[in-house]
């Protein structure tokens, strides 16, 4: 028995890997499930399910989702176009700093001017922090991978230095930083709920996005560029020059959900502002197949799951980690699944004809 | 201003210790062609484990002993997915982090709900009352075994030579008879037991607990350190000594509050935009191992 490479493969095997994936995934969150004392079924039913039956379950689905939605979006994009982003975490926060200064700075602008400021100060932020590895990669062809990732920790110095330095909170004293001026509070999207104008930006980008990609030359350049850049190069593309794009666009829109974030839920920069959002972008973006529509799938699954987790650990005592869990495990088992794809099973070894090979 | 200079060396050489163990362990990873992004999530199996066993054994060494246990499974787990089904390597890094901190987490919640447990027997310091040689025997192993061990195997042993072969050119090494497979998973699971180990100090040694914290990015400090010290043992000692020499002198600023127009937030920035910098000015000529971030398939 061994594996061996397939020629073909056949249409039915990507669904059936992700399937066995996802049930693997359930299968070994069980473990932690019985270990807290809970009934997996039961358990189960309240992080995946529960959330969806009411209104205001979906609502927090919908709020837990939005950064998500950014940042996953914003590591597709530089994912497609083979340019390995772990950066976005960072980029969201340079985006929440963005955002804080100018409605900290400028509190008594109304909300027409200042919404639109707001999101174009976090796109800044993000695209600033952006443009150090995009320029080191497209000058020096210095990997992107390392100097991305590195300069998600300094962001995050940034935030706790401006918290506890300059704009520690000048009433309280806490390390928070002032209330945002009341103009840059994003308006409900739905009344009577926490979901916010966050969640419409996060869908426009994501529906020009899934457009630009899926339908237009640029789009097509982008995968190429990705998938076969020498290929992509000798047709004529600026592999290079695509990249180094994409690698702003990308840091742009992971700011922009730093902005979102500031304004539509905190209203104040907090050394919290992102639960790993950055990170999880990648587990999104991954997961969602570097496409738009695979990337709302995927924001809206884990903010299920993550919401369905709060209840979990209120209601069974199963601690909420239990969310971060799950998608990490879907992460590398789909990933896992996926990999076997490209090899089938081949029973009984043909007889050897001489060659070693 | 007054420093307490050997009060400074003496931290200095403490916060370096973690450093030590887990940065040579990245850089023993990175020799072989594979950047551990699961460094972070190791670190803090390792402090976790250490501290899980050690308070339920009594002995700070079942603990370390525990630890060591796994990372070797998190390296074994880390090859399995970038050597055996040759994924992405920073995907599934990134991946097994954030998998090995939630699953610390969660056992945390659920075994400590919210209380803030401390070990009776924690390691000990040797020859108390000093202010410089006042260190956990794992610092003195660390800097004094660890590195010039390990700086003689890489260089001058057959293993190192292996590892060297497959990192740097895997199609050579296999023509040559070496297995990449075996050697990778040999070099990923010793590398993450030294991260073990690394994150392990922290629980065992320096702190006698557990926070959600501990680690707080000390694994992506390693990663700046090996590449700045391109992938040599001693400038890799060196670089987490002036990281934690400046961590130190930042702590002691904190305390004497002597002036505060240095914020300490930008020292501790320091080391990663040291490492950018080095980048940045090294540009091209910066050798990463030939086989870096790739999986090895015989075509």
């Amino acid at each position: 028995m061994k594996f061996v490479l397939r020629g073909h493969e056949p249409r039915w095997l990507a669904p059936v890997a992700v399937l066995v994936a996802v049930l693997v995934t359930l299968a070994l969150t069980a473990v932690p499930i019985r270990l807290a004392g809970a009934a997996p079924l039961a358990a189960y039913e309240r992080y995946l399910v529960t959330p969806l039956t009411s209104t205001h379950g979906l609502h927090e689905v919908l709020l837990t989702a939005t950064p998500l939605l950014f940042t996953g979006i914003a590591v597709a994009i530089a994912f497609r176009a083979g340019y390995w982003n772990i950066g976005a975490e960072g980029q969201f926060l340079l985006g929440a700093i963005g955002t804080t200064w100018v409605g900290t700075t400028f509190t008594d602008l109304p909300a027409p001017v200042a919404l639109p400021l707001g999101f174009l100060a976090g796109a800044a932020g993000g695209l600033l922090w952006a443009v150090v590895p995009a320029w080191l990669k497209r000058r020096a062809g210095i990997d992107e991978v390392v100097t991305t990732l590195l300069l998600n920790p300094v962001a995050l110095l940034v935030v706790q230095g401006l918290l506890n330095g300059p704009w520690r909170n000048s009433s309280s004293g806490f390390t928070d930083s002032d209330r945002l001026g009341s103009g840059f509070d994003l308006p409900a999207l739905i009344p009577d709920s926490r979901v916010h104008w966050g969640f419409g930006v996060a869908v426009v980008v994501i529906v020009v996005t899934g457009v630009v990609l899926a339908r237009t030359a640029t789009g097509v350049r982008i995968k190429a560029a990705g998938q076969a850049p020498r290929a992509a190069e000798f047709s004529g593309v600026d592999v290079g020059r695509l990249q180094w794009r994409c690698a702003l666009v990308s840091g742009a829109i992971a700011g922009l959900g730093g902005a979102s974030q500031v304004m539509g839920v905190q209203h104040q920069l907090t050394a919290g502002i992102s639960d790993g959002y950055g990170y999880t972008g990648v587990i999104v973006a991954t997961l969602g197949g570097l496409s738009a529509i695979g990337v709302v799938l995927v924001a809206l699954l884990l903010g299920d799951i993550s919401v369905g987790a709060q209840n979990v650990s209120l209601v069974l005592q199963v601690p909420a980690q239990l969310g971060a869990m799950f998608s990490a495990l879907l992460l590398l088992a789909v990933l896992s699944a996926m990999s076997w794809r490209r090899y089938r099973l081949q029973w009984r070894p043909r007889p050897r004809s001489g060659g070693s090979r | 201003m007054s420093i307490n200079l050997l009060a400074l060396i003496g931290a200095m050489l403490t916060i370096a210790t973690p450093l030590v163990w887990a940065g040579i362990g990245e850089l023993i990873t990175e020799r072989s062609g594979v950047l551990n992004l699961s460094i972070e999530g190791t670190m803090y199996l390792g402090a976790f484990i250490g501290f899980l066993a050690a308070a339920r054994s009594g002995s700070p060494w079942v603990g370390l002993l525990a630890a060591v246990v796994s990372g070797v499974v998190a390296g074994a787990l880390m090859a399995f997915f970038v050597v055996t089904l040759g994924l992405n390597q920073h995907v599934s890094g990134l991946g097994l982090t954030l998998l090995l901190i939630a699953i610390c987490e969660f056992t945390f919640r659920l075994l400590y709900a919210g209380d803030r447990p401390t070990l009776d027997d924690k390691f000990t310091v040797l020859f108390r009352g000093t202010e410089v040689l006042a260190q956990h025997w794992l610092t003195y192993v660390g800097f004094l075994v660890l590195a010039p061990v390990t700086w003689w195997v890489l260089r001058s042993t057959g293993l190192g030579m292996r590892l060297h072969a497959v990192g740097e050119s895997f199609e050579a090494a296999d023509v040559a008879g070496i297995s990449v497979t075996a050697t990778r998973y040999v070099a990923l699971m010793v590398g993450s037991a030294l991260m073990a180990i690394g994150g392990a100090f922290l629980t065992l040694a320096v702190l006698g607990s557990f926070t959600l914290d501990i680690v707080s990015g000390r694994g992506w400090v390693c990663i700046a350190l090996v590449i700045f010290a391109r992938w040599r043992v001693w400038p890799a000692v060196l670089g987490a000594l002036i990281f934690a020499g400046m961590d130190a002198l930042q702590l002691q600023l904190a305390i004497t509050s002597a002036f505060d127009a240095v914020p300490g937030e930008l020292m501790l920035a320091l080391p990663y935009l040291a490492v950018i910098a080095a980048l940045a000015i090294g540009g091209r000529t910066v050798r990463y191992p030939g086989s870096y971030l790739k999986a090895y398939r015989r075509a």
